[in-house]
């Protein structure tokens, strides 16, 4: 396969001097072991570099349309982020509060739990879905918004929102000792 | 008694195909792989569960960390036409050589004020690299630097690609809110309010 006809001059007659024939084979099993230790190399670090991108819409900050409705406070649900990767939530409204506020952690026994209980009580109370809104404040980082985000897109929450945080929310995080 | 022989085969195989094929694998993932862009400053994603992949073209990417913000855009010729837009649109007007124009498209990010912009692009390449990038001006003032970059990007993504541009963030994890908080305000005031989160794959749902 590999061999090139080396009998050049073959045809020649009276060539009298036959040089030795070598063989052309070389051994290729050194270079395939390294051909295929650069494709692994290569396949594997461009496979495992490819960035997610998770969508993230913001409400318009357009004054000039006064398109918003209401928001009615029994389908609302408010999520406070704190200090420390911890987050407080509560439905209704600051003042006056459906549900007590209460201190969560992210994650499956966390807010996620709380987030399927009351998407489904609301959906049973109003048919009609719950309405989250975010509120991280200045001592939350930049991955507790990603994981609340994340939070929402795993628990199937499509109304959202991130809001700014008022001093009522404030003074609530900073009576629970998360600011 | 004859002896019988047993012939000997050699155990040389060929390697002609196999060696064929291994370099036709390497050749392709050598060409299709992107070399990896060092960020300006260590940024640890957050991890999601979300699966969409990141679009590869008409993207800007804003790289957040330790209180700085990086601009950078793909595509060469975009680069290099949004350095001339900016330096048309920023009041006082800036001018940019050739040289200048060539250098700053070869970098995928930069987070320099506009002001030391000239003596950044005629460092060398190792002075480049060692120089401490500021991160680029955000504030709420009307000297917002990172929104006349979006500005002026968006301006020839449309008019080169005839697209509109989106816009990434690339944020550290530990990253304050404020400091995304800003960036994002800055953003929403030209009517961009829908961008992508660069996250990492969470391996396993927690």
């Amino acid at each position: 396969m590999a061999e090139l006809d080396t009998s050049g001059g073959g045809g020649k007659k009276g060539g009298k001097v036959r040089s030795k024939k070598a063989s052309t084979r070389v051994d290729l099993t050194a270079m395939v072991d390294l051909a295929f230790l650069l494709v692994t190399f290569f396949m594997l670090t461009t496979t495992l570099n490819k960035p997610k991108a998770m969508d993230l819409i913001m409400p318009d900050k357009d004054d000039k349309t006064n398109l918003q409705e209401p928001v009615p406070e029994t389908r609302t649900l408010t999520i406070l982020l704190g200090k420390n990767n911890k987050l407080e939530w509560y439905r209704g409204l600051v003042d006056k509060p459906l549900s007590p506020p209460t201190v969560d952690n992210f994650g499956k026994d966390g807010i996620r739990k709380v987030l399927l209980e009351e998407s489904k009580k609301t959906m049973d109370a109003s048919g009609k879905p719950l309405i989250v809104l975010i509120k991280p404040s200045d001592k939350s980082v930049y991955s507790d918004m990603v994981n609340i985000m994340d939070e929402l897109n795993i628990t199937n929450i499509q109304i959202r929102a991130i809001v700014d945080i008022t001093k009522p929310d404030i003074a609530l995080l900073q009576r629970d000792n998360l600011y | 008694m004859p002896r019988v022989k047993i012939p000997r085969k050699s155990t040389a195989i060929d390697m002609t195909a196999m060696c064929d094929v291994a370099f036709l694998l390497l050749t392709f993932f050598i060409l299709t792989a992107k070399p990896r862009t060092d960020d300006p400053v260590p940024i640890d994603i957050p991890a999601s569960t979300e699966k969409l992949l990141l679009p590869e073209a008409d993207i800007a990417t804003l790289i957040i960390g330790q209180k700085k913000v990086f601009f950078g855009i793909e595509g060469y010729e975009l680069r290099k036409a949004m350095l001339v837009e900016m330096g048309n649109s920023h009041n006082p007007k800036m001018s940019f050589t050739q040289d200048e124009a060539i250098k700053f498209a070869s970098l995928p990010t930069f987070g320099v004020p506009l002001n030391v912009l000239h003596q950044f692009l005629a460092l060398d390449g190792e002075d480049k690299k060692n120089y401490t990038q500021p991160g680029i001006p955000v504030d709420t003032t009307d000297t917002n630097e990172l929104y006349e970059w979006v500005h002026a990007a968006r301006i020839v993504t449309r008019r080169l690609d005839d697209k509109d541009m989106r816009v990434s963030i690339k944020g550290d994890s530990k990253e304050e809110y404020p400091t995304i908080k800003t960036v994002i305000a800055t953003l929403q005031k030209q009517n961009v309010n829908k961008f992508a989160l660069i996250t990492a794959l969470r391996s396993a749902p927690k």
